[in-house]
């Protein structure tokens, strides 16, 4: 890889740009190629792979990544092959081309951080091998020996040991030490156990003041199978928590290592400083903030080729960079500072942030002009222009919290990967669908998701969707379906994670329960309560351990993940039927798209994903049923009419439909046609809860702040449509029982 | 909280601050602990909540925060008024909740040390006095004093007689 200082300076400036949009490309690829393995024959999606791998090898030519643009091109050639019809897409092809996606990441993040590339020539003669036989299964063995490159950097194993002297303060009294050693099994890295994010979960309960990388496992380099993991750490953690609560942090993974954790006596004297160790153990001692990226570094570089986020890289490469494998705490801080300081935000949010700007100066000036007339007319104008600043200002105050929301789909995407490869593992087959990426959540929640979700759609794979001859045996057919789902409702975001796998089993769940002594043979317990206790701690039913899930201590992991960010988590479960995990989230800081409607004096707002169309009817459109029930004739439908200021006891409201406005709004469930005074106009607007301060109230989703700072409740579409048709059901059964009178 | 409220002379009263805070309600005057009171702000046009209890007097933006405004005449089955410029809301803070109280005017800070706890007056059962923790009695002056908490999460109107 060239270094950074013989490239163009002005070109330099645009490296994290190349970075964010790498890393886009590449998410699209593995999407893609997820999607293609499905249909094969898809060219649509075979542009856009090769699109992806066409933009990123000329932007990584331009940037002088040479390797990126080696290995993009030879990429590029065989997707214009399949592109063209020369080649077919077998799922030998698939895995080599998702593991180019692979080592592209690593390149990606090699480039980064200016150090040596991975090697990668394999992949080079596999996709040579593909292209000369087309279609061939020839190129999965070439990738069982993968060789490694010539220009191997040659301190990437010669790591240099010693002890460095801890510079900490004392420990206060009510902190213990906690010894943890933990060997992860050989394969682990393949099953997505991620040390670093374990490391960084430690050392958020306390502070790692030692950790040491155990190499005595690693191979000689020739021998080196990059895709498994060698190291194993023992560290110190000084912290308040308990032993238990240390091995909480590897619930996930306890049953795929070797882990011991304990806690170690006061009196034990930490490291003596300056003395040496034996050769290949790594001793890191780094300042609390920085211990994730530090520890990273005793992570020599060339055993890893798990796929991770390019961002992870930087850290990794610090480890090849810095021979002496002690990193200052400068650095990392630098590092980290590096990978937490962006956020991509849509372009037409920061227009309209750069158009309020602009207003709130022109209202200064107003202000400014109308101070130095000191007539009335003056004094009125200031008002105005007081008014019109006030405005400006609150709606930049909610536009500049907006440009924290990011759409969920940022997380969902990593999905269609774990799945495909989950089920191949497997032996599934496993369709997974996205619905809803494009609703906005705040960014921190939207990160903090990840894991949870993760969490349950290993689960769904592993649990839930049967194989493929049991799902015959059920009559389902062959594929299960994942549905992946992101929705507002009822005042709150849903992600719902779905199957249609086999469902709780109640009887499992009950044996267990009644072995744990949670419950007694005889109590009875509903169906639904039944489901509540997979939410327990360590409460599994699985019987036998995968490695993809199934330790028990899952479900209650991810529900205080979500009580975290004041969610909740149900399960709905039918046996032979699927299985619905809804994580629900608050929408304090949602931003919603919304159409604002007035309905005599006040005003409402309704979420634009609802609305079909909006009309005025004219007369004859509008009928009445029984003399009871209203229908709008839309197109020779009958759509139930409802009156909003009915609804909500609205008096001073416009009664005649034909000088009204009527909005088709579709929920999913049912369509009705809501009947409002008039339109004012279309406005993106923040989600406050009622909840907070108030509660929940029937029909309304939450609220808002308006441009004028005065308060606009949300309509819920699905409330008010259901409370319609219960109230047509109230309506038909009083009819029925005055014709039974009647009668 | 009441079980707390043991008046008797020139004991500490736990539960409530040392101060409170009182208002007028029509001829009446009240009291809340002020500890409990956020901030007092004049009156601005609420935002009617559909369906709500008359007392529930609608919702107000409290710098971004969508808080409820309770009615404290219409909570007391008092006549109703047309509120202005001059009526006044007391923002109280419930553990994690805030509400406002519109109140015709607020009058006076009273210290306890200077006035005489007073147990509530036993009207039977034709009104009901929950809301209410005791009396304070100083000089001339007596001063109901709220339980505000009781106040703000009941969801039911006194109706009037």
């Amino acid at each position: 890889m060239k270094p950074v200082t013989t490239m163009d300076l002005d070109i330099s400036k645009f490296r994290g740009a190349f970075f964010e949009e790498a890393e886009e490309h590449l998410a699209t690829m593995e999407t893609t190629l997820v999607e293609l393995s499905v249909r094969p024959d898809d060219a649509e999606q075979l542009a856009r792979i090769f699109r992806a791998a066409h933009s990123l090898k000329g932007a990584g030519g331009t940037f002088g990544f040479t390797d990126i643009a080696r290995l993009t091109h030879g990429l590029e050639e065989m997707l214009d092959e399949l592109r063209e019809g020369r080649m077919q897409l077998t799922p030998a092809l698939t895995d080599l081309l998702l593991r180019c996606a692979d080592m592209l990441r690593l390149l990606l993040a090699a480039a980064m951080e200016d150090t040596a590339a991975p090697p990668y020539d394999h992949l080079i003669a596999e996709i040579a091998a593909a292209r000369v036989v087309p279609g061939a299964e020839a190129s999965a063995e070439i990738a069982a020996a993968p060789a490694p490159a010539a220009d191997q950097p040659e301190d990437a194993t010669a790591i240099d040991a010693g002890w460095a002297a801890p510079d900490l303060p004392a420990p206060p009294s009510n902190h213990r030490e906690v010894q943890v050693t933990f060997v992860p099994e050989a394969d682990s890295l393949g099953h997505g156990m991620d040390p670093l994010l374990l490391l960084r979960d430690l050392s958020e309960i306390g502070e790692i003041v030692e950790n040491r990388a155990d190499l005595s496992r690693l191979p000689p380099l020739a021998e080196l199978d990059p895709e498994l993991c060698h190291t194993g750490w023992t560290l110190r953690l000084r912290t308040e928590r308990s032993v238990d609560e240390v091995r909480d942090v590897f619930a996930f993974v306890e049953d795929s290592s070797r882990l011991e954790i304990g806690e170690v006596p006061a009196t034990a004297e930490v490291a003596p400083a300056a003395s040496p160790a034996p050769a290949p153990i790594v001793s890191i001692i780094p300042a609390p903030i920085t211990t994730p990226v530090v520890v990273e570094a005793a992570y020599p570089a060339p055993q890893v080729t798990e796929a991770k986020p390019a961002a992870d890289g930087e850290a990794r490469s610090l480890a090849a960079s810095s021979p002496a494998m002690l990193v200052k705490n400068t650095d990392a801080a630098r590092a980290q500072a590096a990978k937490t300081s962006t956020l991509r935000v849509a372009t037409d949010k920061i227009d309209r942030l750069v158009d309020l700007v602009g207003e709130v100066i022109i209202a200064y000036a107003m202000v400014a002009q109308a101070l130095g007339d000191p007539s009335t007319s003056g004094v009125e104008r200031l008002r105005e222009a007081m008014a019109t600043m006030d405005r400006n200002t609150r709606e930049l105050q909610e536009r500049v919290m907006s440009v924290r929301m990011v759409p969920v789909g940022t997380v969902f995407s990593r999905f269609p990967r774990l799945v495909h490869d989950l089920a191949v593992t497997l032996g599934k087959k496993i369709s997974l669908e996205l619905v809803g990426e494009d609703i906005e959540l705040d960014k921190g929640m939207v990160e903090q998701l990840a894991d949870p979700i993760t969490h349950l759609v290993r689960n769904a794979v592993d649990h839930g969707i049967e194989m493929p001859a049991d799902r015959i045996a059920a009559g389902k057919s062959e594929t299960g379906i994942i549905r992946l789902a992101a929705l507002h409702t009822g005042g709150s975001v849903v992600i719902e994670v779905s199957d249609d796998g086999r469902g709780l089993q109640t009887s499992r769940i009950r044996a267990k329960a009644v072995a744990n002594g949670l419950m007694r043979d005889d109590d009875s317990m509903s169906e639904e309560e039944m489901h509540q206790l997979i939410f327990l701690p360590g409460f599994s039913t699985a019987s036998s351990v995968t490695n993809v899930s199934g330790r028990g201590v899952g479900m209650d992991v991810v529900k205080r993940n979500v009580e975290t960010m004041n969610g909740t988590v149900a399960v709905a479960s039918r046996v032979g039927a699927g299985t619905a995990m809804r994580i629900r989230l608050p929408l304090t800081m949602a931003v919603m798209d919304g159409l604002a409607l007035r309905v005599g004096a006040q005003l409402f707002l309704l979420p634009l994903i609802v609305i079909r169309e909006s009309f005025r009817p004219k007369a004859a459109q509008v009928k009445t049923i029984l003399g009871r029930g209203e229908v709008v004739l839309v197109r020779d439908q009958s759509i139930p009419l409802v009156r909003l200021h009915d609804v909500f006891g609205i008096e001073d409201a416009e009664r005649d439909p034909a000088h009204a406005l009527v909005c088709i709004v579709d929920t999913g469930s049912a369509r009705v046609a809501l009947m409002v005074d008039e339109p004012l106009g279309q406005s993106q607007v923040v989600v406050k809860s009622l909840e907070n301060n108030y509660r929940k109230i029937d029909g309304i989703m939450g609220a808002t702040i308006m441009g004028d700072g005065k308060v606009a409740l949300i309509l819920d579409a699905t409330a008010i449509s259901r409370q319609a048709a219960r109230a047509a059901g109230l309506t038909r059964e009083a009819r029925h029982g005055t014709d039974a009178c009647a009668a | 909280m009441e079980q707390m409220l043991v008046p008797h002379e020139g004991s500490p009263i736990a539960s409530v601050g040392e101060q409170c805070l009182s208002f007028t309600l029509d001829q009446e005057e009240y009291a809340v602990d002020i500890l409990k009171v956020q901030e007092i702000k004049g009156y601005s046009a609420l935002t009617p909540i559909p369906n709500a209890p008359p007392h529930i007097k609608g919702v107000m933006n409290l710098r971004g925060a969508v808080v409820p405004v309770i009615g404290l005449r219409e909570k007391f089955g008092l006549p109703s008024v047309t509120y202005d410029k001059f009526t006044v809301v007391v923002i109280v803070r419930l553990g994690a909740r805030v509400t406002g109280l519109v109140v015709d005017a607020v009058s006076d800070v009273l210290d306890l040390h200077e006035c005489e706890l007073r147990q509530k007056p036993d009207l039977g059962s034709r009104v009901d006095t929950s809301f209410i923790t005791g009396m304070l009695q100083s000089k001339e002056r007596l001063v109901i004093l709220l339980d505000v908490d009781r106040v703000a999460n009941d969801t039911t109107s006194i109706a009037v007689a």
